[in-house]
């Protein structure tokens, strides 16, 4: 099952020879008796980009909050950066692990959210240098340039002063882009990026997202319903379904031959909305 | 004699009143500054994963909300010298009696506050690494007091307006004062309006600035 999926998971940048940043082992999620996640393998390469798309209530959003760890897994294991997330190793034994355990590996992954969560009592410079400063230890003016040099890469440099109720939902989005991103961490999570947003701004906030997959090497996991971006930007495409992977490949392969059933129906279904 | 006695107003109340007004304010300040505390300890006990601290937080909030706060004043200065053996000065063991139950009511307020502050705050920063208490203090106080600043206000001015108990455990504040002048003079209708009068000329401007602060911190108004 493994073996099958690492074969999939090819890439244009030889991600094959690295060992993966991010292993899901036989990941179960449960809420109450709804089984939400039903056993996921799945192996992210560092640099690597991997578009998750599925049907609502699919679990791809579920797979990115146990990663970001906002959700704790029923089983299975995680590891990121070959420090299991969810556990710690006392004697050989694995054991839950504690707050100051999560903090440490947590460092590793940023995320950007479909309602974008800006902290609405601080300017948008200070939402990008509160936690650099608190959370990783950086002098105020390291933050702060680290904090402008991100705003400016995502076109919002000139807003630095203002708060965020007077911006406009994509320009929120690039915000927490950019605050994201001061954390320079190595998976970056997108839940749904463009969902909550006014369809004249999706464009600019994929546009930033495109900009930034272009260059560094962090690895991306991107939850969208934009199929065309999600063709342009990935290395790979995971399609979910009812808790499990239900197919996996390069964009070309999964978007114009796809094998299962579910995900013909799933691409047809946007083929029909023309969403893609 | 005239119902309304000017000179007795100006040349014996007056003056005994202004020397014991900043009782009544210290009391008020201390015991509001003691609310504000112990309000925001017992709120986030209340909230706490272990049970063994949120129960018994929960269990003295119910305690103490639901007995009269002269009751407790009572409690603390004429039993607590039998119990410990410490006697507690008159304006100490006041401070401390309307402290303790205020900051029971401000636990609430603060915990309106805080369950208004939406759950994608919180996973922002987690998501941003914060640790547990930075995130309570970066993150969800500011934005959790800001709505409930009015209300605490409100209390505030409640609070000054039940200074007048601590006359119970013989505070010379300003009602006490009032009413000893009153049982040595045999004129009651003087002091005690002057009594109301210097509550309502406190009280009112003190609604007025929560109303301005309130203003002030509407992260909408921008």
């Amino acid at each position: 099952m493994v073996e099958t999926q690492d074969a999939n998971a090819l890439t244009a940048y030889n991600i094959q020879d690295k060992d993966p940043i991010v292993k899901y082992r036989e990941i179960k999620k449960a809420f109450g008796d709804t089984e939400v996640l039903k056993g996921i393998d799945f192996d992210l390469y560092p640099g690597e980009r991997v578009a998750i798309i599925g049907p609502s209530g699919s679990g791809k959003t579920t797979m990115a909050r146990l990663l970001m760890t906002l959700e704790k897994p029923t089983s299975g294991t995680i590891e990121v950066d070959g420090r299991y997330l969810w556990h710690k190793e006392v004697k050989g034994q694995l054991v839950p692990a504690d707050e100051k355990h999560l903090h440490e590996v947590r460092g590793d992954i940023g995320m950007v959210f479909q309602h974008f969560n800006l902290f609405p009592h601080m300017t948008i410079l200070k939402n990008c240098t509160e936690a650099p400063v608190k959370a990783l230890g950086l002098s105020k003016k390291e933050a702060e340039e680290r904090a402008k040099e991100m705003l400016d890469k995502v076109g919002m440099l000139e807003k630095a002063k203002d708060y965020p109720a007077s911006l406009s939902g994509g320009q929120q989005q690039r915000v927490a882009i950019a605050r994201a991103l001061v954390m320079r961490p190595k998976v970056m999570l997108f839940d749904e990026p463009t969902s909550a947003l006014d369809p004249e701004t999706v464009g600019e906030v994929l546009q930033v997202i495109k900009d930034i997959a272009k260059q560094g090497d962090m690895a991306m996991m991107l939850i969208t319903h934009e199929m065309s971006f999600a063709h342009e930007v990935a290395d790979r495409i995971c399609f979910f379904d009812e808790g499990i992977i239900q197919e996996q490949g390069p964009p070309s392969q999964v978007f114009t031959q796809p094998k299962t059933e579910r995900l013909q129906e799933f691409l047809k279904r946007f083929h029909m909305n023309g969403s893609s | 004699m005239s119902v309304w006695d000017w000179e007795f107003t100006f040349a014996d109340v007056l003056p005994q009143l202004l020397q014991v007004i900043h009782v009544t304010i210290g009391a008020t300040i201390g015991a509001f500054a003691f609310a504000l505390v112990g309000g925001l300890i017992l709120a986030l006990g209340r909230r706490s994963q272990k049970k063994w601290i949120s129960w018994p937080t929960y269990g003295f909030i119910e305690f103490v909300r639901t007995t009269p706060p002269l009751v407790q004043l009572y409690f603390i200065f004429f039993v607590f010298p039998d119990l410990f053996g410490v006697a507690l000065p008159a304006i100490v063991a006041g401070i401390l009696g309307l402290g303790i139950h205020y900051s029971t009511y401000l636990s609430e307020v603060y915990r309106a506050g805080i369950e208004s502050v939406p759950q994608g705050q919180w996973e922002a920063a987690t998501a941003l690494n914060f640790s547990p208490v930075q995130k309570w203090k970066s993150i969800i106080l500011p934005q959790a007091i800001r709505p409930v600043v009015p209300v605490m206000g409100n209390y505030l001015i409640v609070l000054f307006k039940e200074t007048p108990l601590l006359a119970a455990i013989s505070v010379g504040e300003l009602l006490g004062t009032a009413q000893s002048i009153g049982s040595s003079t045999f004129r009651y209708l003087e002091p005690i309006t002057l009594v109301g009068l210097f509550f309502l000329l406190m009280s009112y401007p003190a609604s007025l600035m929560i109303k301005r602060l309130e203003l002030r911190l509407d992260l909408n108004r921008k």
